[in-house]
C-alpha cells in the first residue's frame, strides 16, 4: 500500500462512517414521522423544520441520561454485549460498492472501502457476529424475559441466515463472482435470453438480480426481515409478549447502542438488496439521458464528466437503498407479528425449500447457458 | 407425591418441619416461572399471570386479580344513590355510559320511577356509542399485542371522535356520570342528531377500511384463528356473556332477549359465530358496531324534542330558578343533595347487554337513601377466570392475543 491508498481508504472510509452514523438519527425521524403519515397523526413536528432535530434532541438525551448498571447483571457481558452489536453493523457495508471506478492519474480507485474478492461471505460472516451481542445482552441480563428474547433472536437469525446464504447462491452463479464490485458491474449488461428465448432488442432491460433471480430476491427479502428483526419477525423485542426482549435491562446510550444496531443493520440490508438485486450503482432509468444532457449542456469532459458521472451513481444507489429502507418502515406499520413457532416454520418449510428450489432452477438455467 | 425440588428443600429438615408436595404447586418444578403481570405492557391494567413454561408453550398456569380493588360495592352501602352515580364510571372505564344507564334503570325500577321518551332515547344513544367505543378498544388493542399498530389508530381516531359527541352530552370524556335517576344531567345540545349521523357516517367508513386492512390478513389470521378457543360448553360452564359467548355460538343478547328502553322499536341482527376463537370475537366485535352503528343512525331518525326528567317529585333535581328564587325549593335541593331521596323496601336485580357482556345491579334496599347491599355483576369478572383454562397447553404469545380478545377491564374485573 502506498500513500494514494492509504488517503483514498480513510476518505472513502471517513465518508461511510460519516454517512452510517447519519442513518441513524434520519431514519428514526423517518420512522416516527413516516408511521405518523400512515396513522392519521403528526409525529414529533416541533423541534427544528418539520421536527428534524427531534433526533438530535433525542440523542442528547440518551448520552447524557444517567447510565445505571443494574444489581443482578453479569458487568462483563452486560457491558460488552451493546458494542458486539453495533461493530459488525458498522464493518458490513465496507464492501459494499456505491459507485463504479474512477481512473485518478493512471491509478483505478474504487469506490468502496474494501474490494474483497470473498466480499459475500465476509458479509455473510460479518453479519451473523451481530447475533453474538444479542445472545450475550439476554443472557447476561439475568432476566426472564431477556434469555427468552435472546433464545429467539439466534434461533431465527440462525435459521434465515441459511435461507438468505442459499438465495444468493443463485446470484453467484449466475455471476459467477463473489466480489460485489464485479456483481454490480455485471448487472450493467442487458438481458438477451428470457429462459430458452432470445428477447427482441426493444425488450431488453437490465440484467438486475431481480428480473433473473425473482424467486431469490423473495427469499433474500424475507430473509433480511427476519436478519434484521423487524416486523413482522421483531419476536426478540416482541414488545407484547416479553416487554423489550434481549434489550430490556438497558437504558440511556447503551440501549441507543442497539437501537443504532438495528438501523445499520437496515441499512446494510438495503445495502445489499440494492447491490445484488437492484443493479448497485448503476443509474435508474432516465438518469443516463439526464446524465448526458448535463454533460453536453456544461461541456463537461474528461475528469469533470467522470466525477459528474460518479455523482449520479452515488444518487442513484442511495435513492434506491432509501427505497428499501421507506419498504422496512412501510411494512412495519402495516402487518401484525409472526408467532414464535410459525416464523419457524416459514423459515424452514416454507423459506429453506424456496432457496433450494431456486438453486436448482438456476443451476439448470446456467447449464443450458440461459442466463 | 415427592419430587426433587422439595427433597432438596427439606434435606436436614427433622419430619415435622418437611414441606408436602402439593400437586398443583407450579413452583416444586424446574420449568421456568414466568410471572406477567401486574404491570407488563400486554396486561391490560394491573393483572397477573404466573405461567409455567416449557420453551414457549405454557403448560401451566393461573391468574390473580385484585389489584384495583377499590371496594365499590361497599362504597354502594356508604353513599347515597345519587352519590353513587360517580362511582360507576370507573368501573368499565371504555364504556362509562353503559354503567351510568345501567345503574339509573336498576334505581328507578326500584323506585318504580318511569323515565320520560327522549331521556330513554338518548339513554339508548349513549349506550351504543359506548357499545362502539369500547368494541374499537378492544379489537385495536387485540391488534396492537399482535404487532399491528396502525390498525389501533385508526379505531382510536374515531373514539376521539365519539368521546367529543359524548362530551357535548355530559361535559367529560371519560368518566361521563351522565345519567341521574329519573333523567339526565342535561339534554343532548341542538343539532345532534345530525353530528351524531355523520360521525356514524365516517366510523361506518373507518370500519370498512379497518376490515380490509386485517381480516383477510395471512398473519392476523395464522395469529388468531383456533388460537385461545373456548366452545359454547366451556362457555357456560365459565358463565360467559357478550360477544365473547356469541363468539361460541351461544344466541344470546338481552338487547334483544329482554327488551329494555326501546330495543323493541329499532332492527338490529344479533351476530353469531360459532368457533369461539380470537378471529371469531374480533368478527363479532366488528360486526356488533356496524350493528350499533345501525341502531345510531335510526334513533337519530327516531328521536324527538321533549321533557328528560320524570316528574317524579322525589327523584326529580329541583330546577336552578327555583333553587335559587324559593324558600321551599331551596330546601328541597339541600335535602335532596344532603339525605338523598329514600328507595322503598325491596331489592331487585337488573341486567343489561354491556359492551363486554352482562352488566347487571343487584341492590337491595331497607327502605333509607343507601342501598343495604349492592353487587355488580361486571362481566370482565367471569371472562378473566376462564384465561388460565384458555390458554392451557398454548404458546405465550397466544395468551397475549386470547387475553386481548376477550377484553378484560381491570375497573370492572375488581369493582
Amino acid at each position: 500500500m502506498d500513500t494514494f491508498d492509504w488517503i483514498t481508504t480513510a476518505a472513502k472510509s471517513a465518508f461511510l462512517v460519516i454517512i452510517l452514523l447519519q442513518v441513524v438519527p434520519i431514519m428514526a425521524w423517518v420512522e416516527r414521522r413516516g408511521s405518523a403519515l400512515m396513522q392519521n397523526r403528526l409525529g414529533p413536528n416541533r423541534i427544528g423544520p418539520l421536527g428534524l432535530f427531534q433526533s438530535i434532541a433525542d440523542a442528547i438525551k440518551f448520552i447524557f441520561k444517567e447510565d445505571p448498571i443494574p444489581g443482578h447483571v453479569e458487568p462483563f457481558y452486560y457491558m460488552l454485549a451493546p458494542l458486539v452489536s453495533v461493530v459488525p453493523a458498522f464493518m458490513t457495508f465496507g464492501v459494499i460498492p456505491f459507485a463504479s471506478s474512477i481512473n485518478l492519474d493512471g491509478r483505478v480507485l474504487h469506490f468502496q472501502v474494501a474490494d474483497l474478492n470473498v466480499g459475500l461471505l465476509y458479509v455473510f460472516s460479518v453479519a451473523s457476529l451481530g447475533v453474538y451481542g444479542i445472545i450475550m445482552a439476554g443472557w447476561s441480563s439475568n432476566n426472564k424475559y431477556t434469555i427468552l428474547g435472546s433464545l429467539r433472536s439466534s434461533s431465527q437469525m440462525i435459521s434465515y441466515e441459511l435461507s438468505m446464504g442459499l438465495s444468493v447462491i443463485g446470484i453467484i452463479l449466475v455471476f459467477s463472482t463473489l466480489k460485489l464490485g464485479d456483481i454490480a458491474t455485471q448487472q450493467g449488461q442487458l438481458m438477451t435470453h428470457l429462459g430458452p428465448w432470445l428477447l427482441p432488442e426493444w425488450l431488453q432491460i437490465p440484467k438486475w438480480g431481480v428480473f433473473i433471480q425473482p424467486l431469490g430476491f423473495l427469499v433474500f427479502l424475507v430473509a433480511a426481515f427476519a436478519e434484521t428483526n423487524r416486523l413482522p419477525f421483531d419476536l426478540p423485542e416482541g414488545e407484547s409478549e416479553i416487554v423489550a426482549g434481549y434489550h430490556l435491562e438497558y437504558g440511556s446510550m447503551k440501549f441507543a447502542m442497539f437501537m443504532m444496531a438495528e438501523y445499520l443493520n437496515m441499512f446494510t440490508a438495503s445495502g445489499l438488496i440494492t447491490t445484488l438485486y437492484f443493479g448497485g450503482w448503476q443509474l435508474l432509468p432516465g438518469f443516463g439521458p439526464l446524465l448526458g444532457l448535463l454533460q453536453s449542456q456544461f461541456g463537461l469532459a474528461g475528469m469533470s464528466a467522470e466525477w459528474a458521472r460518479v455523482g449520479f451513481e452515488v444518487l442513484s444507489f442511495f435513492l434506491k437503498v432509501g427505497f428499501f429502507m421507506w419498504f422496512f418502515v412501510w411494512v412495519r406499520w402495516t402487518l401484525p407479528r409472526f408467532r414464535y413457532d410459525q416464523l419457524m416454520d416459514l423459515g424452514w418449510k416454507v423459506m429453506f425449500p424456496l432457496a433450494m428450489v431456486n438453486i436448482l432452477l438456476t443451476g439448470t438455467f446456467a447449464y443450458y447457458g440461459w442466463i | 407425591m415427592q419430587n426433587s425440588t422439595t427433597d432438596k428443600l427439606n434435606k436436614g429438615l427433622p419430619e415435622s418441619y418437611s414441606i408436602e408436595h402439593d400437586p398443583d404447586d407450579l413452583w416444586g418444578d424446574s420449568r421456568i416461572i414466568v410471572n406477567i403481570g401486574p404491570t407488563h405492557p400486554a396486561m391490560h391494567g394491573a393483572l397477573r399471570m404466573v405461567a409455567k413454561l416449557n420453551g414457549e408453550t405454557i403448560e401451566k398456569s393461573y391468574c390473580e386479580y385484585g389489584y384495583t380493588h377499590r371496594a365499590k360495592e361497599k362504597l354502594g352501602e356508604n353513599r347515597t344513590y345519587h352519590n353513587f352515580i360517580v362511582y360507576t364510571d370507573r368501573l368499565n372505564y371504555c364504556s362509562a355510559l353503559i354503567n351510568n344507564v345501567v345503574y339509573s334503570m336498576s334505581v328507578e325500577r326500584l323506585l318504580g320511577v318511569e323515565v320520560p321518551e327522549r331521556c330513554v332515547w338518548i339513554r339508548m344513544i349513549c349506550c351504543e356509542l359506548a357499545r362502539v367505543i369500547d368494541h374499537l378498544i378492544c379489537i385495536g388493542i387485540n391488534a396492537v399485542d399482535l404487532g399491528a399498530f396502525s390498525f389501533f389508530l385508526y379505531g382510536f381516531h374515531q373514539r376521539e371522535e365519539a368521546y367529543t359527541l359524548i362530551e357535548k352530552l355530559s361535559g367529560a370524556r371519560l368518566t361521563t356520570s351522565y345519567t341521574r335517576i329519573g333523567g339526565l344531567a342535561g339534554d343532548a345540545p341542538e343539532g345532534f342528531e345530525s353530528e351524531l349521523k355523520a360521525w356514524v357516517a365516517k366510523t361506518r367508513k373507518v370500519i370498512d377500511e379497518m376490515d380490509s386492512l386485517l381480516t383477510g390478513n395471512k398473519i392476523w389470521k395464522k395469529r388468531t384463528v383456533g388460537v385461545g378457543v373456548f366452545n359454547k360448553e366451556q362457555c357456560l360452564k365459565f358463565s360467559h356473556s357478550g360477544p365473547n359467548a356469541r363468539a361460541a355460538g351461544i344466541d344470546l343478547d338481552l338487547r334483544r332477549d329482554q327488551p329494555c328502553m326501546f330495543y323493541k322499536d329499532v332492527e338490529f341482527d344479533v351476530p353469531v359465530s360459532q368457533n369461539g376463537d380470537v378471529f371469531d370475537r374480533y368478527l363479532i366485535r366488528i360486526a356488533e358496531i356496524r350493528q350499533s352503528l345501525n341502531i345510531l343512525s335510526q334513533i337519530a331518525d327516531k328521536i324527538k324534542k321533549g321533557p328528560i326528567w320524570s316528574e317524579d317529585k322525589r327523584v326529580r333535581i329541583p330546577d336552578k330558578d327555583v333553587v335559587y328564587n324559593t324558600m321551599e325549593g331551596l330546601i328541597h335541593h339541600f335535602k335532596f343533595f344532603m339525605t338523598g331521596f329514600s328507595v322503598p323496601e325491596g331489592e331487585a336485580y337488573t341486567q343489561f347487554e354491556a359492551a363486554n357482556g352482562e352488566l347487571g345491579f343487584y341492590i337491595v334496599s331497607k327502605g333509607s337513601p343507601r342501598s343495604h347491599r349492592m353487587r355488580i355483576r361486571g362481566p370482565s369478572f367471569w371472562h378473566y377466570q376462564s384465561l388460565s383454562t384458555m390458554v392451557q397447553g398454548e404458546k405465550i404469545a397466544d395468551m397475549v392475543a386470547a387475553l386481548g380478545s376477550i377484553n378484560i377491564i381491570a375497573g370492572e374485573l375488581d369493582r
